[in-house]
């Protein structure tokens, strides 16, 4: 290995190895001298003749370069001097291969560097290698109450922590809303609730004060501690430094501040943040709940132990924790199920993301659709390189028959396509930082701020950089090799026009249109898909009139209200909201549909003659929730406040219920019975009246069954709801009137986001719009680059062809022969290109099942549309150049010769 | 004077044979090779150099900063075993040439 380390040391100490050069030299030299002035001569005459003898130090310390191994770096220093040179003596060239680069470059890399902020990246926590979380393996099936992505129950989690032997530090953590601040100053705050040890096992300092120890979370604890994140530490309080050991009211909770976490932690789940942290100890009834599925686990895994050991010790371990967890309250069917529970660990590093669960299958799409745009340009860039490359044919021929070596030109020409690379990376990477910019801004929306860090890290500059090195060698690499093989005497004797190399040389070039085309199929028939699953959602009638009502939250809870009085509070409350000019009419609803979220119960209809069972959507409402969300009545009556505690159990149910559970009986009069479960005894409810079918957690599901019981028949009234609010005119002034009223009722009455449904339900559309935009930007763009590779390879075959065209008119050829000719050519390349493209695309939107909505991945319409598209852009752009060799004039081409 | 142009590639010979003697800087190489040939080879004094890196980056030769005699510093060239071997391989090699040549342009025509 001396040669290698010889040639390290030289390399990467260049400028040692030039002054080991002059000092050796220079020594030789002035010994040289010394001796000779011994020997009686002039210091002066010694001095030169010493220089004289040892010869021309430059040229010997250029050979010495290049014993020492550094031959090649000035030889690429001239070839890189060379091709900057021959750029910008092509200056349409080299900004057409730059600006196609940068875009295919840019776009790749802000794809992935979204991939990696929301999938990659660790979470910023020390040696989060350690990480695993425990889970419920396969989920826990919707029991209870469920908040995604978390996945386990307090007292499962004490359970764990006590029985588990694989994992250190095991803490919990779960995500929760509230308020501070009284009546108008109110703000909503992210509560991230966690176990004592979280902090400690994650490593985390207090940037002031200090964070949470076990004694922190001890159950009952009386005065609560609290630690802000960084953002609210200084966006409310200022950055104040005296804000520690302050008390804190969080709307029903009294806390004392104890620190503030350092800005680079932003939660544990990744698009996350939280304002305030609070010991679990302080979350109240959620703490026993035993179907309350809000907490996420985490440990560091012991020394020796592996993710798949700690998952089958935890499943070991599981019929004894969930044994001892048994929800009370539900049938014992439901019981049973919850006993065959198993868990099981992951690994952590990256946390847990519901983000990254909606957009995972997205953002890979996305990722491909733009490596495939980025291919698409490459190969129009190894074709122009080819074309450029051809009309140099003789340049070369000159320089390899005057000895130049064949890697000496290879090197040269691949230098050109680095520089193209690497400004086109430079510009692509600029590019990316402003572009994944506006893809998060394009996601983010009013109620979901999604705070991502977005610096980009080591591993996008290590992408963007192997892109251009990627791409440098897919479209120089093929072209260099072809022009460096050329045999000279062939190239010199043939004329320029033609080429140098015949004709077998296009053949390259066709199968890389051909390539393009097919590509560009798959990346159109993509894009019509999401756009019409777009278009399909936006249009979609949900059942209900979504214009002019607006959604709002009120809790009433710090008024302490005892329960009998809940419901009364809430009906005058509607009454006086009803009552408001803006206002045309109001209800209150446990579901606000399309919202994603879901209240699902087991139901069985009494005295029907088969057993009829199944489980059907709940919602308590009030009586105004059907005329103002304009759901028809098709039959029997609507609520009314008569519809209490004392009258019997009433429900209304949608077609779909009775599909499913009445078919072929008359519904009015026909009696249902809810399922056991906690806080919610067997009930039984009559049916008064059928509604119209409606969409009820999102857009994209199928019509579920639903029955509708009055609020007031609620086992347990709760003290705040969600609200539908119809506005009698402009939705613009019912927010302020709204709030005026909430404040006129109680000031520690709290009114949460008041909005207007339209816009929310449009941004739960946010994803579909983004993916409908992008491959339509990205669709056409790999679309309109295959058009210019194919007006480009026509126009250089036609230019190559001019004299032989000339002559066909010469000899009588009609102008449409030649034209039919040449787009005959054409054709079949299009062709060749739509028959791989077909396949390919079928193959590609096998993937996009989850995507789309009403549309078949395989819809033979959409995919003929995208043939036909694309063979007619295609066709057009050969058109121009065919048109132009019809019109060759014999005369002119001839006498070219 | 009588000096002889040097034959292609037996400057590496010459130099791997002169530091063969002991450590030599550069223009110490000089000096020796002049001493053991009594100064019938003429050497282009620039050439010695990209000789030594050659033979130096091939792992012939190992070279260090140190003190010449003159107290000043300089380069100091010293024999690998690598370079030894080469020496001993080139050495038989060329004895044989040289024999062989002799015994060629020695011949006379009756012994043909």
């Amino acid at each position: 290995m001396p040669r290698l380390r010889v040639l390290m040391k030289n390399l990467f100490r260049r400028g040692a190895f030039e002054d080991q050069m002059t000092d050796e030299v220079k020594f030789h030299i002035e010994s040289r001298a010394a001796d000779l002035i011994r020997s009686g001569m002039r210091p002066d005459e010694a001095a030169r003749r010493a220089r004289l003898e040892f010869g021309g130090a430059e040229g010997w310390k250029e050979r010495m370069r290049e014993a020492g191994g550094l031959g090649w770096i000035d030889a690429a220093r001239t070839d890189l001097r060379y091709a900057f040179r021959t750029l910008r003596k092509n200056p349409v060239f080299a900004s057409v291969a730059i600006l196609s680069l940068a875009l295919g470059i840019g776009a790749n890399t802000a794809v992935f560097h979204l991939v990696n902020v929301v999938r990659l990246r660790a979470l910023p926590v020390a040696n989060p290698a350690q990480l695993a979380t425990v889970r419920v393996k396969d989920s826990h099936g919707g029991m209870g109450v469920n908040s995604h992505p978390a996945d386990m129950t307090y007292p499962l989690f004490e359970q764990v922590r006590e029985r588990q032997q694989a994992l250190d530090g095991l803490f919990a953590w779960g995500h929760g809303g509230a308020a501070i601040g009284d009546g108008a100053e109110m703000r909503p705050v992210r509560l991230l609730w966690v176990s004592g040890d979280t902090f400690r096992t994650l490593g985390i300092a207090a940037e002031r004060g200090r964070l949470f120890t076990p004694d922190d979370d001890r159950r009952g604890c009386a005065r609560a501690t609290a630690v802000l994140s960084h953002s609210l530490w200084q966006s409310q309080f200022g950055g104040r430094e005296d804000i520690i050991g302050k008390p804190l009211t969080i709307f029903m909770l009294q806390a004392d501040v104890i620190g503030v976490t350092p800005a680079s932690f932003f939660g544990l789940e990744v698009g996350r943040a939280f304002d305030i942290a609070l010991p679990l100890c302080a979350s109240g009834p959620s703490l026993d709940a035993r179907n309350v599925w809000w907490l996420s686990v985490f440990g560091r895994l012991k020394p020796g132990w592996t993710i798949d050991r700690a998952s089958a010790h935890l499943e070991a371990i599981s019929p004894g924790l969930f044994e001892a967890t048994l929800p009370t309250g539900y049938a014992p069917s439901s019981v049973d199920k919850y006993k065959t529970l198993r868990l099981e660990a992951l690994p952590g590093a990256n946390g847990i993301s519901a983000l990254r669960q909606a957009y995972d299958t997205s953002l890979w799409l996305l990722l491909a659709m733009t490596g495939a745009v980025l291919l698409v340009a490459c190969a129009n860039l190894a074709n122009l390189t080819l074309a450029r490359a051809n009309a140099r044919a003789r340049e070369f021929a000159v320089r390899l028959a005057l000895g130049a070596s064949r890697g000496r030109l290879t090197r040269q020409l691949l230098s050109e396509s680095l520089v193209l690379s690497a400004l086109g990376t430079l510009f692509g990477l600029a590019l990316a930082q402003t572009l994944s910019g506006l893809i998060v801004d394009f996601l983010r929306t009013s109620n979901d701020p999604i705070p991502l860090d977005l610096n980009m890290d080591g591993r996008v500059f290590a992408f963007a950089a192997a892109l251009g090195i990627v791409t440098c060698v897919l479209f120089g690499l093929t072209a260099a090799r072809r022009s460096a093989f050329t045999n000279p005497g062939v190239a010199l004797k043939s004329d320029t026009r033609s080429g140098g190399a015949g004709r077998e040389r296009f053949v390259f070039q066709r199968v890389l249109v051909t390539l393009q085309i097919a590509a560009s199929l798959v990346l159109i028939v993509g894009a019509m898909l999401l756009a019409q699953t777009f278009r399909n959602l936006v249009t979609l009638d949900p059942g209900f009139h979504t214009e002019g009502v607006l959604t709002a939250f009120v809790n009433f809870a710090r008024l302490g209200l005892p329960p009998e009085r809940r419901q009364p509070f809430m009906q005058q409350f509607l009454d006086r909201l009803e009552a408001l000019p803006e206002v045309e009419s109001a209800a209150t609803t446990t579901n606000i549909p399309l919202f994603g979220s879901s209240w699902t119960m087991g139901v069985r209809i009494l005295g029907a003659p088969v057993e009829r069972r199944g489980s059907s959507k709940i919602t308590f409402t009030s009586p105004g929730y059907f005329r103002t969300m304009r759901i028809p009545l098709l039959r029997g009556r609507e609520f009314t406040i008569k519809d209490d505690k004392a009258s019997g159990g009433v429900a209304i149910v949608n077609q779909t219920f009775i599909q499913q559970f009445l078919n072929g009986m008359d519904p009015i009069g026909q009696v249902f019975q809810t399922g056991q479960e906690p806080g919610y005894p067997v009930a039984s409810y009559e049916i008064v009246g059928v509604v119209a079918d409606t969409k009820y957690s999102r857009l994209r599901e199928d019509i579920r069954p639903i029955a509708f019981v009055p609020a007031a028949q609620a086992p347990s009234p709760r003290d705040g709801a969600a609200i539908v609010i119809r506005a009698a005119g402009a939705t613009a002034v019912v927010p302020e009137a709204v709030r005026r009223l909430v404040a006129d009722v109680d000031s520690r009455a709290a009114l949460g986001g008041i909005s207007v449904y339209d816009t929310q339900i449009r941004e739960t559309l946010v994803q579909e719009r983004l993916m409908a935009a992008l491959s339509g930007f990205f669709g056409p763009l790999a679309m309109v680059i295959a058009a210019i590779g194919l007006y480009g390879l026509v126009s250089y075959i036609v230019s190559t062809r001019y004299h032989e065209l000339g002559v066909r008119v010469a000899l009588g050829a009609t102008r449409a022969s030649v034209l039919g000719l040449v787009l005959r050519q054409s054709i079949t390349l299009v062709g060749c290109g739509l028959l791989i493209g077909v396949p390919a695309a079928l193959l590609a939107t096998r993937w996009m099942t989850s995507l789309v909505f009403d549309v078949s991945p395989r819809d033979l319409r959409t995919i003929a549309a995208a043939v036909v598209t694309l063979a007619a852009v295609a066709i057009g752009a050969a058109f121009i150049p065919a048109r132009r060799a019809a019109s060759v004039d014999p005369i002119v081409a001839l006498r070219v010769e | 004077m009588g000096n002889a142009e040097l034959l292609p590639g037996t400057l590496d010979l010459l130099i791997l044979k002169a530091v063969s003697l002991g450590p030599l800087h550069g223009y110490g190489v000089l000096l020796r090779i002049q001493q053991i040939t009594q100064g019938a080879l003429t050497i282009e004094q620039g050439a010695l150099y990209p000789a030594l890196y050659r033979l130096e980056k091939q792992g012939m030769l190992d070279a260090d900063w140190g003190t010449s005699d003159n107290n000043r510093r300089a380069r100091f060239y010293r024999l690998t075993p690598a370079g030894r071997r080469q020496l001993r391989d080139h050495t038989e090699t060329w004895n044989r040439t040289v024999s062989a040549m002799s015994a060629a342009l020695n011949a006379k025509p009756e012994e043909v």
